[in-house]
């Protein structure tokens, strides 16, 4: 790096100093944008789930303790009930379903990504025609996606089960976004779908950092392509991998858009975004929201924290 | 590598599944926009018409709500790429050429709040919204838009300027040059692309996000943003859904996303795979 504090004359220290000086000055406008964007906000959002907040009464809400979290009722009959997203199944179903979702398309995105990387890292006529097609689906909002594969899954008139049907997979019309066994793999197919581009792009640029001499000398020395992809690709690439799982995850485990439009009323798809955003804004329930959307927060906090201490991931790029 | 005829063929097989995979859903939006009435009940792999009614209809009637909501879409990337830019470029000068203590932690903040579940604060922004008079203004999206585009530009900009070469401060240093000149004169020249870059990223993230746009401007249909306006898109009877609308709405607001990632293909992708991917 440029300035060396240590071992410099007088001079140099201050200069250094100077340095320091209007780089916090850089700093400050962008800091204070961010305190006011998101950590007041985020702030904010705790509070009401400490508090009695709802859509028409925010400004004056009540501290209500842990109650949206956890609260005990005992009823005139002696029957004790318990209340709160702690205890609340709907809320469980949700975690459950975003974890299933994550886990699964992250997984199938990683291998279909890593395949489509080692297509595109091949040397072959049109490379550069594929390698701009498929960044189509990732150019396509999310929202337009999902109402394109509503008409392409729609169950009557849908070019998916017209498909289907003329190679005799399946013998009837299947509802893929109403009918709750479906649902689940209708959302994961359409969000591999968009995200294997983003995927698919960052191992290529792993791929490419591997020198190319590496492969030379296990040509040379007959190691089985098999042998050469699991021994010497996978490892090299494996960092890259990394920190491209991670960047999915997270933004699967928040996935909303596509679930709030493809399978809105589906008890099977419903994730922690969707439920919370649900309570806060259409049941009126802006403090039970809140703790939900909470409680999410600190999930992935502690999701990412895990993964990063398991995986050893090197997130700053320099070593 | 040398592959065998067999593998070769193989090969372009599996090629040719992900150039359909890629394409095909899109293709198959744009066929379907071009079908009117009764013509849409019809499943067809190959344009079978070609009609412009469902085009009138989207971009004339309704009072032209949906070009206000292009507008809109509009409007607010923009401002939402000037306001990261401008705040993102002289605080990753910082980040990136200045060593001082809680640098480190500061990265990693930054990386943080741009992962951030945006529904997390979602409660939060909606009073804050509305406290300081933005609910169902433009300005609500802005504002909260800044939430992941300013921290992702300026984790990208960081590694872009990491990279460039000491020399070029060095002598500018020893010359005396303050470090607002340094950054005015001799990196923002040296940026542009990858200010193109990030601005375009910016774009796209701004113009396609919805969970803010629903919960900020959806009650009113004038200040709605592209992906509100064709999510709620309703036909004339309550019960039936206007295929024919949303592929055409989908197709205009998709089609400028389409030729911007195809142009700047090669800085979209430096962009996305910048920052920590790079060993």
């Amino acid at each position: 790096m440029s300035s060396v504090p240590e071992n410099g004359t007088p001079i140099r220290n201050e200069l250094f100093a100077g340095r320091v000086r209007s780089a916090w000055l850089f700093l400050t406008p962008m800091i204070v944008t961010l305190l006011i964007v998101a950590a007041w906000p985020l702030s904010r959002s705790i509070w009401f789930s400490f508090s009695d907040a709802s859509l028409g009464h925010f400004r004056d809400a009540q501290f209500y303790g842990i109650k949206n979290y956890f609260k005990t009722i005992t009823m005139d009959s002696g029957a004790i009930h318990h209340f709160g997203v702690l205890v609340d199944p709907a809320w469980w179903n949700a975690v459950y379903n975003t974890f299933r979702f994550g886990i699964v398309s992250v997984t199938l995105e990683t291998v279909l990504g890593l395949a489509v990387a080692l297509v595109l890292n091949a040397n072959f006529k049109g490379r550069g025609f594929v390698r701009a097609a498929i960044l189509i689906p990732w150019a396509i909002p999310t929202v337009v996606s999902a109402k394109i594969w509503g008409w392409m899954l729609n169950d009557q008139l849908g070019i998916f089960n017209d498909i289907l049907l003329r190679l005799h997979i399946i013998s009837e019309k299947i509802a893929w976004t109403a009918d709750s066994n479906y649902s689940m793999f209708t959302i994961v197919m359409v969000d591999t779908w968009k995200t294997l581009p983003f995927m698919a792009l960052l191992i290529l640029a792993g791929l490419q950092q591997i020198p190319g001499d590496v492969y030379e000398a296990a040509e040379v020395d007959g190691v089985h392509p098999l042998s050469v992809f699991w021994n010497i690709t996978l490892p090299l690439v494996r960092p890259a991998l990394m920190v491209a799982v991670i960047f999915r995850m997270l933004d699967a485990l928040r996935i909303f858009d596509l679930v709030y439009i493809l399978t809105p009323n589906s008890s099977q798809t419903k994730t922690m975004a969707v439920i919370s955003r649900e309570n806060m804004f259409d049941f009126d329930k802006l403090g039970y929201g809140s703790a939900e959307s909470t409680v999410l927060f600190l999930i992935l906090l502690i999701t990412v924290i895990a993964y990063i201490k398991i995986g050893r991931v090197n997130l700053e790029g320099n070593n | 590598m040398k592959r065998s005829p067999f593998w070769n063929f193989m090969f372009y097989v599996f090629v040719a599944c992900i150039l359909i995979e890629s394409i095909f859903p899109f293709y198959y939006a744009i066929i379907t926009s071009f079908k009117s009435g009764t013509d849409l009940f019809n499943i067809s792999y190959w344009p079978t018409s070609f009609s412009l009614e469902n085009y009138r209809q989207v971009l004339f009637d309704g009072n032209g709500s949906f070009l206000q909501n292009l507008w809109n879409s509009l409007w607010v990337s923009t401002w939402t790429v000037a306001v990261a830019l401008t705040l993102g470029t002289t605080a990753s000068y910082a980040l990136a050429r200045v060593r001082f203590r809680g640098r480190g932690l500061l990265l990693m903040t930054i990386l943080a709040v741009s992962m951030f579940p945006q529904v997390a604060v979602l409660a939060g922004l909606f009073e804050t919204v509305n406290s300081l008079g933005l609910y169902n203004t433009d300005w609500s999206l802005i504002f909260s838009y800044t939430i992941f585009t300013l921290p992702f530009t300026v984790w990208v900009l960081t590694t872009f300027m990491r990279d460039l070469p000491i020399e070029l401060e060095e002598a500018a240093i020893v010359d005396g040059a303050s470090p607002w000149i340094i950054v005015t004169r001799i990196f923002l020249p040296l940026m542009w692309p990858a200010l193109v870059t990030t601005g375009l990223l910016a774009f796209i993230a701004a113009w396609n996000e919805y969970l803010y746009a629903l919960t900020f401007t959806a009650s009113s249909q004038a200040n709605r943003t592209v992906p509100v306006g064709i999510a709620l898109l309703s036909g004339s009877t309550a019960h039936e859904i206007p295929w024919g609308l949303i592929m055409a709405a989908s197709v205009i607001v998709t089609v400028p996303l389409i030729f911007l990632v195809l142009i700047f293909q090669r800085k979209i992708i430096a962009g996305l795979t910048a920052g920590g991917v790079k060993g």
